[in-house]
């Protein structure tokens, strides 16, 4: 049974050759960042957590210091357009490829038993980056150097910001085992006096988007809120129905996601995909969607929850 | 109260432009030892977590697919593309974009699109060609026609993905009440996902073709 410890073997075999690569061109920094991550995410399961967390604390210092990367060639402006005449829209198929195999094998594979099905989601999308791999090198002509160069050119641009959205989960983990959401929780519960249906609303909606902004992760301000101001007093106390509560909260909690830089996979790591000066410009285009959202929610919840 | 200063860390960190690994690194450690949790338990408890995400880095295995594919000219030939189509404005690729996003999202296919895969190599040098129609981009304007691309990614995925009924939050909401002694069918809680995204789509598609007079403008000017 293929489990996720074959592709994260993968993923640090990948990380390693951008590092390898890196410390060829003398940029020690880009090694020693990427020879870390390789390592974690490669070996983790073998690591004692005291090593991981030692070799997460050189990526943080590192970091700070900045990478340094080194410039790669690839081709030029002619040659691309040339390429792109050439190629056409086939050019489009290894992008594609990546979300079809996730899908399809998302749907197929629990069926064979070759998986573990828990993980099918995270086995497919591997099994996809793996195979448009293998299709883009035969249409492109390129060797697997190329392929690891191309790579490393475009982890070299995104930088630390590769590594952020993990080192906020971790974070996350030390605030719950230090008990930050009851504190939060009981903050917000204790600041504000329950005594209208529609004050409950507009505090658990606000206090959703609010957590979330803190944490990075509606999934983590959900069971916290819920349990703190949703069931026992929107459902329980003034008879809501738990299932607008709860659709409509969770995503009230997504309006604080496009908010906060804690959420760094969709707010800060396209930044720097994208190679933008300004790390929070994607959270500015989304705040006023978020906000107007935001008070949608809320005004949705307030009319009918208490109606069924 | 004075687990919250692990919070006060990030926000002033963030708020000085500090690199966030630190900030993260340093606010992790705050906070532990405002908790009474020694030193050493916590870097163990930072690699621990750190490990058992590691699921995250998986969708970095596209990298080498996207180096290439640019190196093949996929920019190039998405311009092209944006080129041919007359109507083509910035918004209305990027309405089209969040459209289908959203809609591809409330089948379950939440991995067709991102900010790897589809936004950096297709969707932002189309949205640039088409702003570059009416006028030459300065850096500024450039920038913010990237980050107009990367949060239509963002609001068509977190506004479409909840109608479906076997994605993560619905399948959280469904334990947790279940926890609680209420059982609900995913099906309920995805229906009460749709007045969401049909406003998602409205105020930002609106934003989106606000967008186009404001490059018109500048291109007027």
């Amino acid at each position: 049974m293929i489990g996720l410890e074959g592709i994260y073997g993968i993923t640090g075999a990948m990380f390693a050759a951008f590092a390898l690569c890196q410390a060829l061109d003398g940029a020690w920094r880009s090694a020693l960042f990427w020879g870390c991550f390789a390592l974690l995410v490669g070996a983790g399961s073998y690591l004692p957590d005291l090593y991981s967390g030692a070799l997460v604390l050189v990526l943080a210092v590192l970091g700070a210091m900045g990478l340094k990367p080194k410039p790669v060639a690839t081709t030029d402006a002619q040659t691309r357009e040339r390429s792109a005449a050439s190629l056409g829209n086939w050019l489009f198929l290894p992008a594609l490829v990546v979300p079809a195999i996730t899908f399809a094998g998302t749907l197929l594979l629990p069926a064979t038993h070759l998986v573990d099905p828990k993980q099918v989601t995270l086995i497919s999308l591997g099994a996809g980056a793996l195979i448009a791999l293998a299709i883009a090198m035969a249409m492109l002509r390129a060797s697997p150097l190329r392929a690891v160069q191309e790579g490393r050119r475009l982890v070299d641009s995104i930088g630390w910001a590769a590594v952020l959205p993990q080192m906020l989960a971790a974070l996350g983990g030390v605030f719950a085992a230090a008990g930050m959401g009851k504190v939060v929780a009981g903050l917000v519960v204790g600041a504000i006096p329950m005594t209208a249906p529609v004050v409950a609303v507009i505090t658990f909606t606000l206090g959703m988007a609010l957590f979330t902004f803190i944490m990075g992760n509606a999934f983590a301000a959900f069971p916290v809120m819920a349990a703190g101001i949703g069931l026992p007093l929107i459902v329980g106390k003034f008879g809501g129905d738990p299932v607008i509560m709860s659709a409509v909260g969770m995503l009230s909690g997504f309006c604080g996601t496009l908010l906060t830089p804690m959420a760094a996979n969709f707010n800060i790591v396209p930044a720097a995909v994208l190679e933008l000066s300004d790390r929070n410009a994607v959270i500015k285009v989304q705040a006023p969607t978020a906000f107007i959202l935001l008070a949608a929610n809320t005004i949705l919840m307030a009319l009918f929850v208490y109606h069924r | 109260m004075l687990v919250l200063s692990g919070i006060a860390v990030v926000i002033l960190g963030f708020a000085l432009r500090l690199n966030p690994l630190i900030v993260v690194v340093t606010a992790a450690i705050v906070t532990g030892l405002s908790a009474h949790i020694d030193f050493l338990a916590v870097v163990t408890m930072l690699g621990h977590a750190f490990v058992a995400n590691r699921f995250i880095a998986i969708a970095w295995l596209v990298l080498p697919v996207i180096g290439l594919l640019e190196r093949g000219g996929i920019r190039e030939r998405a311009r092209a593309l944006v080129g041919r189509i007359q109507a083509a404005t910035t918004g209305r690729v990027l309405l089209a974009y969040l459209a289908l996003r959203q809609l591809s999202a409330a089948l379950g296919l939440t991995a067709l699109g991102g900010h790897v895969q589809m936004v950096r190599p297709v969707i932002a040098p189309m949205a640039e060609a088409a702003a570059e129609r009416i006028a030459p981009l300065d850096e500024k304007t450039r920038e913010a026609v990237r980050a107009n691309a990367a949060a239509a990614d963002n609001i068509g995925v977190f506004f479409g993905e909840d109608v479906f009924v076997a994605i993560g939050s619905v399948l959280l909401i469904k334990g947790f009440l279940e926890q609680n002694g209420i059982v609900v069918t995913p099906l309920q809680l995805s229906v009460w996902a749709i007045p969401t995204a049909l406003i998602a789509f409205l105020v930002h598609g609106a934003r989106l073709l606000l967008l186009d007079r404001r490059l018109k403008r500048r291109g007027a000017a």
